[in-house]
């Protein structure tokens, strides 16, 4: 066996093994790593930073893994030295290992412009896993942050320090943030997308000088300008890892330069990723430095053959809410033909260059949903002579919006790993992938930034024999259609009464299925403004209460977020006298459940009681459970009870597609467990993070961080806009933990708290109108919706028996 | 056997169901739309209160477990296989009144 060392276990070094074990090698493979993790996916640092991931859920390749592919993996371990004559290379512990091959993928570090005093305290670079985790550890809420650099990575990591709760400032050096990917319009866009964010933004600018004793304490600008800063990240570039390549005696300019092979000036080194230059390029993106890793794998396991030739350079801004996308030519040229899209209220402005009916360059700002299009064209340099109509506005797809269907094979579905659609449908095929979880695994589609998620899941539905979401299932047999079909019928054709949508698109008749489904979702539609029919209704939501096992009800009257009084408390205690209620229970929500009444004593208990419906029958919004918070308790950040109570009181009395429990906690003690409710507020110092999706029930789920915001009124906010949002996309009795798992937090986020202002209001809007119709609706008690709702007929005469 | 009236048709809202006790059995009276049937006011499967079922066509739903029971004949239809079912009762609309026919030994009283 021959002994390949790769020296960097990075995303470009494991991604090139990863090919060369589908060659079958004939190597034995030691992999030295720097740092003391696992190969992790560097592209998501800004998402562990801006807490939408854990460290751990970024790695890419497992310890098994390694000892699977019988790898020896030395973390920890820097390579100081190559000798290209012995073959031998030197590690930092003073270890020498000989090579048969080396591979060199030892990446790039940040560059760090000469700025007097980088050394303080407080001033960090952003590249690895420690400095994410350093980071994460310093981004306190309160402080001053500074960012160096206006590019991509800055522009993440300024988002991230400011989700965290810092006030940042992103400085950057020209009069355009990501010049390399923007023209100065989509720069004046995206400034105006970070500013809304609340991430001030200073162009132009030159820093000279880290002011401050031993800490940071600010920077100075040239000109003599200053500002405050006790936290600065320099994210000003990065410069190729290619010392070693200099130490082997190889080729190097920027980085150590290869050919179209991958090849390096001696016969047994090869090089990959950010520390290569292969014809005067570095490439910092992942795609084609995984695209180098595959003509690698070919080269060095003597299938020499495929070529790299070059990439055009593509990017993609990691920031939700913020759509950025570039790739080819950026500024307007001679012979270039430029077709242009702007809206400016929605933050949208699209370009893409043309050159003899070819695209060479598009930037998005604001929307890049279509990205995957304008890559196929720019790489196959398709003719767009018969598109110009469509060039920034697809065709309506021929069925359903299904676009995955009509892409080539060829086409690259997941730009970043380089998969095309075609390798991925043969993966399905050959390997019996069923779930996204296998394809990721065996394709590597989806494991990069994530944004072909959507693709992948259409062609495992499209493909995969037993695709284990079973989306286009139909809600029964009454009404043969999806939920999703059947809200867009309801919505477009008017229908506002379940039974005119049991007549016009179903059975007629109707069951305990489709009933309450439908009732639901003419209730949602049209915001309250429908025409209810209780028949549809099943008996709680016909007498407001929930019925038992022996025919009885149960009551259990709002106490928003757990609060009572003492009146409240005397009367509940009367009232269960009176009505002999056969058991008197606190719940698991912070409430009093009083069991065994008779339907006919409701309305009368209602009113003994004197307080609103708890809705603990239905499908709808049952309570906030809130600790003591900042009130009474000493550790509390947060006034949990008040911001607990108020969104109780802004969503009470409203339907939902299944029932929602909410909690809110005043300090990440988290005593009232919000972390597993469908919604959650999690208060910390100087924040409130927003969390969706959580459950306690036959599964636990821990909920996903929706946002961080600084102050309770953007707090229920961002709570109200993902409300509003599941009652409107998921089906009926699908929890909000199995909605937010369906459709992918990503997405979720990025059609509520980071969808562009006018969808924003819309949503609002449709929830203060359903809120401005919806009532407790215990009132019922003085004006029943019939004369029989509760009562017990009487027959007209009696009978003996 | 007897003809019992038991309530106007008003009382009985469109596709629901409601409960009355006469002559010492818990019957549950339904509105088809124009059409009034009964059966009795108890699932076979637990007992559930089968006048606060959902109608399905033909059919009500037991709010406790779904089982299903047939309105014309007291048929348990879903689960499939149950031998099952619940007693009907005929029923007639005359005088603007709905009229039950009791079995057995009740008589109206005068």
């Amino acid at each position: 066996m021959e002994e390949l060392i790769v020296v960097g276990n990075g995303m470009a070094g494991v991604a090139c093994v990863e090919q060369i074990l589908k060659h079958a090698p004939k190597f034995h493979i030691t992999i030295f790593g720097e740092e003391t993790h696992v190969n992790y996916n560097r592209i998501l640092l800004s998402s562990v930073l801006a807490g939408e991931k854990e460290a751990d859920e970024i790695a890419l390749n497992s310890l098994e893994w390694y000892q699977k592919h019988g790898i020896t993996l030395r973390l920890g371990v820097r390579i100081v030295d190559v000798d290209p004559v012995l073959k031998t290379v030197t590690g930092d512990d003073g270890s020498v290992t000989s090579f048969d091959k080396l591979l060199l993928a030892t990446g790039s570090t940040p560059f760090v412009p000469p700025i007097d005093g980088v050394e303080k305290e407080g001033v960090y670079t952003f590249r690895n896993l420690d400095d994410a985790r350093a980071l994460v550890e310093q981004a306190q809420p309160g402080r001053k942050a500074a960012v160096i650099g206006g590019g991509l990575l800055g522009l993440e990591a300024a988002r991230g320090l400011q989700v965290r709760g810092c006030d940042v400032t992103v400085v950057h050096l020209l009069d355009t943030l990501m010049n390399m990917q923007l023209d100065a319009t989509g720069g004046r866009y995206l400034e105006a997308k970070m500013q809304q964010l609340g991430v001030r933004v200073l162009l132009n600018r030159i820093t000279t000088r880290v002011l401050g004793e031993s800490r940071a304490e600010g920077l100075e600008f040239r000109g003599g300008e200053r500002i405050e800063a006790d936290l600065v990240v320099i994210a000003a570039g990065i410069r190729p890892n290619a010392h070693l390549g200099k130490k082997a005696g190889l080729k190097v300019n920027r980085g150590i330069v290869v050919n179209d092979y991958l090849e390096t000036s001696h016969p047994d080194i090869f090089a990959v990723g950010e520390c290569v230059e292969h014809r005067g390029v570095v490439y910092g993106l992942v795609a084609p430095l995984v695209e180098q890793g595959k003509v690698l794998a070919a080269t060095i396991t003597g299938n020499r053959g495929p070529q790299f030739q070059g990439a055009q350079p593509a990017a993609k801004l990691k920031i939700m809410g913020v759509d950025v996308f570039s790739a080819g030519q950026v500024m307007e040229s001679d012979g270039v033909e430029v077709v242009r899209y702007e809206d400016p209220a929605m933050g949208i402005y699209q370009k893409l260059l043309c050159r003899e009916n070819k695209l060479v360059g598009v930037v998005l700002v604001g929307d890049a949903g279509d990205s995957h299009r304008y890559v196929d064209w720019l790489r196959s340099g398709a003719d767009l002579a018969g598109k110009r109509r469509h060039l920034l506005f697809p065709e309506p797809a021929a069925d359903g919006g299904l676009d995955a269907a009509q892409m080539p094979d060829s086409d690259t579905v997941c730009g970043c790993m380089g998969v095309t659609k075609g390798a991925i449908i043969s993966a399905i095929h050959e390997k019996g992938l069923n779930t996204l979880a296998q394809l990721k695994e065996c394709t590597r589609a989806s494991t990069g930034c994530g944004s072909c998620t959507n693709l992948c899941q259409q062609l495992l539905r499209a493909v995969a024999p037993d695709f284990e979401e079973d989306k286009k299932k139909v809600l029964c047999g009454c009404v043969p259609f999806t939920q999703e079909n059947l809200r867009e019928m309801v919505r477009t054709q008017r229908l506002r009464s379940v039974q005119e949508i049991l007549e016009i698109y179903g059975n007629g008749a109707g069951c305990e299925i489709c009933k309450p489904a439908l009732s639901y979702m003419v209730d949602m539609v049209w915001c309250g403004d429908h025409e209810e029919d209780r028949s549809a209704r099943f008996i709680n939501d016909r007498v407001h209460a929930n019925i038992q096992r022996d025919g009885t009800f149960s009551v259990v009257p709002r106490m928003r977020g757990g609060v009572t009084t003492p009146a409240e408390l005397r009367r509940i205690a009367d009232v269960a006298e009176k009505y002999h209620v056969r058991m008197v229970k606190v719940t698991g929500s912070q409430r009093i459940d009083l069991l065994g009444v008779k339907k006919s004593d409701l309305p009368k208990i209602w009113a003994d009681l004197g307080m609103p419906s708890g809705q603990a029958y239905t499908k709808g919004v049952r309570m906030v459970k809130t600790c003591v918070g900042t009130e009474f308790c000493r550790f509390g950040t947060q006034d949990s009870i008040h911001a607990g109570v108020e969104l109780e009181r802004r969503l009470e009395n409203l339907y939902t597609p299944h029932k929602v429990k909410m909690g809110a906690v005043g300090c990440p003690r988290n005593c009232a467990e919000a972390t597993v409710k469908d919604i959650g507020l999690v208060g910390q110092e100087g924040s409130w993070q927003v969390v969706v999706g959580g459950a306690a029930g036959k599964h636990v789920r821990k909920a996903d961080l929706l946002i961080t915001v600084e102050t309770t009124p953007e707090a229920l906010e961002a709570a109200e806009l993902f409300f509003q949002y599941y009652r409107e996309h998921a089906n009926y009795l699908e929890r909000t933990y199995d909605f937010v798992e369906r459709l992918g937090i990503e997405k979720v986020r990025k059609e509520t708290v980071y969808a562009p202002e006018p969808v924003k209001q819309a949503l609002r809007e449709r929830l203060s109108k359903a809120k401005a119709l919806s009532r407790d609706a215990w009132l019922e008690r003085e004006e029943p919706v019939h004369p029989t709702q509760f009562v017990q007929i009487q027959p007209l005469e009696e009978v003996l028996v | 056997m007897s003809w019992v009236r038991i309530t106007i048709p008003e009382n009985i809202p469109l596709r629901e169901g409601r409960a009355v006790r006469v002559g010492g059995e818990e019957i549950a009276v339904f509105n088809l739309g124009g059409r009034f049937l009964a059966v009795e006011n108890r699932c076979p499967h637990k007992g559930g209160p089968l006048a606060d079922g959902i109608v399905s066509g033909g059919t009500v739903v037991c709010p406790l477990h779904n089982w299903k029971i047939c309105l014309e004949n007291g048929a348990v239809t879903k689960p499939a296989g149950e031998s099952c079912g619940v007693a009907t009762y005929a029923t007639r609309l005359e005088d603007g009144v709905i009229w039950i026919e009791l079995r057995g030994e009740q008589e109206a009283a005068a």
